[in-house]
């Protein structure tokens, strides 16, 4: 056992675990962020995606020990709190998007979805088929079709990310 | 959940070689693309203890070294994909990078990853053979260089000592030498390959012969391969139809590759022939 610290999403964290456990398993084991999923185990298909230091990775396929001092963002970082206590939580604008064109049936790729198109937005990506379908190709769906959930990403686009 | 051997986080190139020498049975991991499927414990035995390389910064960066660019055995496909250098001096490995999984598994594994882990079906291998390219290897014993061609001896073997470390790759810049790549799969992201090819010679226009053919395939042999008797077919000779159906049959026949999960033999010899007719067509410009 090992003590790690890093952040997620910009709260500092503080694990003593063994180096070799998956990113995965600590962000849902030890720090009860059960946002992200875990579809095949294998880097195949995305729905574990997070972001380390803002770039997308499979988090089923990162130690924590190379985790050590970076920035980590899950899917529960997307939404803000509301200005009162009793308010509703603020959706992230790809949130939004994601229901308003019904960019999710069964909901499990959607976290890592939503992780992946945030990097892509993030990183100045805009409305375009084609660049949208490459920023999500590490992504996998067996609901959708993809069509709702390209339509929600231009449309994040076009709002301004 | 999957095994979680100990691991050692070496500061240094130094701190790592001392790891290995005392320990010959660990495994190196880079972006772990490869190595965190194997604590799955599904692929065969997990490592007894892994050596995490991912902070040594030696092994990074992308350089112009004389007639050589140099690779730090970390780059990772991100880091090819968006190298300016890469892309002016070495574009077909951009162009490979692109081709591997998609963006997480870009945004991790690793250059030296794909070499180590000696897959058939490295999608960088073939580009690596094509471009002559050598690896400097290193360990307490100092170091040394291997020529991809001597890298790969059999399945899933390296020329790597137990306690030695992939630290670089060098890759010869040649004026007028064109190098091609084409990988085959099921579909564009995400797929392990069916066929790889690269495709390297020095080009004097569409009508002179061609020089210095390096003819290079993964997926169609239990390592990546040099296809000898296809590039005698094509030495010497200028990019013309005749060119372009001879060597395609003579690829055809050369290649053994076998039917699995991913593909048939036949599928394979077939695919592997008309992505080299269209090299030779598309060199031709006919």
């Amino acid at each position: 056992m090992t003590v790690y610290r890093f952040s997620v999403n910009t709260v500092p964290v503080q694990v003593n675990v063994p180096g070799m456990r998956r990113l995965l398993d600590v962000l849902r084991e030890e720090l009860a962020l059960t946002g992200t999923k875990e579809g095949c185990g294998e880097g195949e298909c995305g729905a574990c995606t997070v972001l380390i230091d803002g770039r997308p990775v499979d988090s089923c396929l990162v130690p924590v020990c190379q985790v050590d001092g970076a920035s980590v963002s899950t899917v529960e970082g997307l939404a803000t709190a509301g200005l009162t206590a009793d308010a509703p939580p603020v959706l992230d604008g790809l949130q939004a998007a994601f229901l308003q064109a019904g960019g999710a049936q069964c909901g499990i790729c959607t976290p890592g979805m939503l992780m992946a198109a945030r990097a892509y937005l993030d990183e100045g990506g805009g409305p375009d088929e084609d660049a949208i379908r490459e920023a999500i190709a590490g992504n996998l769906c067996r609901c959708t079709g993809y069509t709702k959930i390209i339509e929600a990403i231009a449309l994040a686009a076009r709002a301004g990310g | 959940m999957p095994v979680e051997p100990p691991v050692s986080s070496p500061r240094d190139l130094a701190e790592a070689y001392a790891v290995l020498a005392a320990t010959p049975t660990a495994r190196p991991i880079a972006g772990g693309t490869d190595l965190m499927v194997a604590l799955t414990g599904e692929l065969g035995e997990p490592p007894e203890r892994v050596v995490d390389l991912w902070r040594l910064d030696a092994l990074r960066g992308i350089a112009i070294d004389g007639d050589a660019i140099v690779l730090g055995a970390l780059t990772t496909y991100t880091e090819i994909r968006r190298s300016a250098l890469c892309g002016e001096h070495l574009p077909v490995l951009v162009e490979a990078a692109a081709t591997i999984g998609a963006a997480q598994i870009q945004n991790r594994g690793t250059l030296g990853g794909n070499i180590v882990n000696a897959s058939p079906a490295g999608d960088t291998l073939p580009v690596l053979l094509a471009a002559d390219a050598s690896f400097v290897l290193g360990s307490v014993r100092g170091e040394r260089i291997v020529p991809a061609s001597a890298f790969w001896p059999a399945y899933r073997q390296t020329a790597l000592t137990p306690d030695e470390l992939l630290l670089r790759v060098r890759i010869p810049l040649t004026a007028g030498y064109e190098l091609r790549f084409r990988k085959v799969g099921t579909r564009r992201a995400q797929s392990i390959s069916k066929v790889v090819m690269a495709l390297g010679w020095r080009d004097g226009g569409p009508a002179a012969p061609w020089r210095d053919v390096r003819l290079a395939l993964g997926s169609v042999a239990s390592t990546p391969i040099r296809a000898a008797r296809t590039e005698a077919a094509l030495e010497g000779r200028p990019p013309t139809p005749e060119t372009a159906d001879r060597a395609a049959e003579v690829l055809a026949a050369e290649l053994a590759p076998i039917d699995d999960v991913r593909s048939t033999a036949e599928y394979r010899r077939l695919v592997a022939a008309r992505v080299l007719h269209r090299f030779v067509r598309e060199a031709g410009g006919w």
